[in-house]
């Protein structure tokens, strides 16, 4: 990991870094083993390897900025700042979480956070994130508005679907400040990059659409760091899109519950030998930047807001049968009965 | 205090009116599509002259990519605007089918409530002429979608009001034209804010004996039948529904339970088209009052055959009177 004193972000920030990966692989790990035991009966994607990326794009977002993000979006809600409680309450089906308990893990949205939408359909994010950054675009036209940003999330699989290209075509051609966030974890479900992609270069490929782009070592929060920060400057400043493929690889399963073992055991153990949340937490002492005994007590903090999290939405209450007719229109006169 | 007056319009034109209008009251109205910016000013003329009055900004040429129209219509949306995404034939509205029924007619609830899309998609049925890929009605599609209301105006003047009141509706809505209306009449619209509200039947003709539920296209074919009826001695009561979400079946009903039977005429294909869910209605809550089973007509199934074969897959003025005269002489 690099350091470079004059682009570091300042030790209150790093240590939220540290505790959104905390927070990401400890919570990640308690919905697995819930959803096995029947207690969260949700189909749940692992985002382990990606807590490095997600607690860097969470750094570098601003509190105005706003995200798309995916079905596999622990990562993401949790270092956009969404109550942990509102997520993991979402994920039991409690009327406590993010959407009331009707939409569940794939469908996080939390206004407040400006964590605007996660779709369960690879690559749809886009299209909609680029919507987000001309509503941007148009009202930072406006005398002394301030600039927001969007960021939208998407894993290599998505660089194959029509929405992807349509979306990098219009955010280049319209010049939206939009950063998209490539999470490559190498694998398309259960398929390896290689075999579904003639051309493997992500970053290089996005350069066709007259727009710029980076890869960085998605294992290294702190360059991923500077890359999105910079992106998402550049993006407030007019600069227009930048596309930003973060390599990293998928330590589990495609889901909670699916069998990895196709997954190349070299490779794995390569992967998991530079596993983000150990790497990260060893390089914070080394460097200096944090203590030990401070680390700990960030970890006991984090452990803690896991067990009150699960402790919590197991406890709430589902919804009332009547509240099925709910927000599907602004008015439900019409609906009920339909 | 402005007094409104009427002018003598196209349904062209009223719908133009109200896109200017809106835009003119609203900076968060924002109108999105292919070729709709000056000089083209849309294919069917719709937006002339409004990126010149309004700025090219807000009236936005696009790709020819319609998932991502309808993607930067929902994420604008989200953003707080008002957007207005043309979809220049409603065939082309299959390629966008994820961004509308898994995205805009679904974030309402699956953000509990805290996002809605005030969005409105404005799409136009061709005729055959076309072909079968410009020329299918598939509101049915959308009427089968929880979460996004259809509008199919028959008239000018609805033309504007309903495009109002769907660009103002903070729920997706869709809003279909037919080209064959596009040009066909020239009535007074009012000028200025005009709205008709989404969810109300037009009694189109008073009647009697018979009861015709139609929208769209199928109006005037309707309304020139129900006038030779009425010289052969018949009554036909003749519904607009101008919008298929929300269905005014309180009009409907009350009206089927009057004349005691019922001829609902779409262009949508008759096999699970809008009329069966209309039909089965009136038959769940007025069986015992009906004098005859409900008819439906709608356009054969089959793919749209091309004008110039001389094939008519549509329900035409003769059909919905033969079927009124059966109906009527039981």
């Amino acid at each position: 990991m690099t350091d470079t004193p004059s682009s570091t972000p300042p030790p209150a920030v790093l240590e939220r870094m540290y505790e959104v990966m905390r927070t990401v692989t400890v919570a990640d790990e308690r919905a697995r083993a819930e959803a096995k035991a029947g207690r969260m009966p949700a189909a749940f994607y692992p985002v382990r390897g990606l807590e490095g990326v997600c607690a860097a794009l969470g750094a570098a977002l601003s509190a105005e900025d706003q995200l798309v993000s995916t079905y596999r979006n622990l990562g993401d809600t949790v270092a956009k700042g969404v109550p942990l409680r509102g997520i993991i309450a979402e994920l039991h089906g409690r009327v406590s979480g993010t959407s009331k308990g009707k939409a569940g893990t794939m469908h996080m949205h939390h206004d407040p956070s400006g964590l605007m939408a996660t779709t369960g359909i690879v690559g749809s994010g886009l299209p909609i994130a680029a919507g987000l950054a001309l509503g941007a675009q148009l009202d930072g036209a406006q005398p002394g508005a301030p600039r927001r940003a969007v960021a939208v999330t998407f894993g290599d699989g998505a660089t194959s679907i029509g929405a992807y290209h349509e979306a990098m075509n219009l955010a280049a051609l319209w010049r939206l400040p939009l950063v998209f966030v490539c999470q490559n974890n190498g694998w398309a479900e259960h398929t390896p990059l290689a075999a579904y992609a003639p051309s493997t270069d992500l970053a290089a490929r996005a350069t066709a659409y007259n727009m710029t782009a980076r890869a960085v070592d998605g294992f290294d929060p702190m360059e991923t760091w500077r890359v999105l920060a910079d992106a998402l400057d550049r993006a407030r400043n007019g600069e227009g899109p930048t596309f930003v493929e973060c390599r990293t690889y998928r330590l589990v399963g495609h889901t909670s519950s699916a069998d990895y073992s196709y997954m190349p055991k070299a490779a794995l153990e390569a992967a998991l030998a530079r596993d983000p949340g150990p790497t990260f937490r060893a390089w914070l002492v080394s460097s200096g930047h944090l203590t030990e005994s401070r680390l700990d007590e960030i970890d006991k903090a984090v452990d803690a807001e896991v067990d009150d999290a699960f402790e919590f939405a197991q406890s709430e209450p589902k919804p009332e049968p009547g509240d099925i007719y709910d927000d599907v229109f602004a008015d439900r006169t019409w609906v009920e009965g339909r | 205090m402005s007094v409104l007056a009427d002018t003598e319009m196209t349904m062209v034109l009223a719908m133009n009116s109200a896109l200017d209008m809106a835009l003119a009251s609203d900076p968060k109205v924002l109108l999105l599509g292919e070729d709709i910016a000056d000089p083209s000013g849309g294919v069917f003329k719709v937006t002339k002259g409004l990126s010149t009055t309004h700025g090219a900004a807000r009236v936005r040429d696009t790709p020819i990519a319609e998932q991502s129209i309808l993607g930067a219509a929902i994420g604008a949306a989200l953003a707080g605007y008002r957007p207005v995404a043309e979809v220049m034939f409603f065939d082309f509205l299959t390629v966008a089918m994820d961004q509308i029924v898994n995205h805009a007619a679904k974030f309402r609830y699956l953000s509990g409530g805290q996002h809605p899309v005030p969005l409105t998609v404005r799409t136009v049925v061709g005729n055959s002429r076309f072909g079968a890929q410009h020329s299918q009605s598939l509101e049915a599609w959308f009427m089968h979608t929880p979460g996004i209301k259809v509008a199919f105006p028959s008239t000018p003047s609805d033309a504007k009001g309903l495009l109002a009141s769907c660009i103002f509706d903070d729920d997706p809505c869709l809003f279909i034209e037919h080209v064959a209306l596009h040009y066909s009449q020239k009535e007074p619209v009012p000028d200025g804010d005009h709205r008709v509200p989404l969810g109300q039947a037009a009694i189109r003709r008073a009647g009697d004996d018979v009861t015709v539920i139609s929208y769209g296209a199928q109006m005037p074919g309707v309304l020139a039948a129900a006038e030779t009826l009425a010289g052969e001695g018949i009554s036909a009561e003749v519904i607009d529904l101008r919008t298929l979400v929300p269905l005014d079946f309180p009009t409907v009903l009350a009206s089927v339970a009057r004349t005691r039977r019922a001829v609902v005429v779409h262009g949508a294909t008759r096999f699970a088209g809008p009329g069966a869910e209309i039909a089965a209605t009136i038959t769940e809550e007025l069986f015992e009052d009906l004098a005859q089973p409900v008819v439906r007509l709608g356009a054969r199934y089959v793919p749209t055959p091309f004008l110039a074969s001389g094939l008519e897959p549509l329900p035409v003025a003769d059909d919905v009177v033969a079927a009124v005269r059966r109906l009527a002489g039981s």
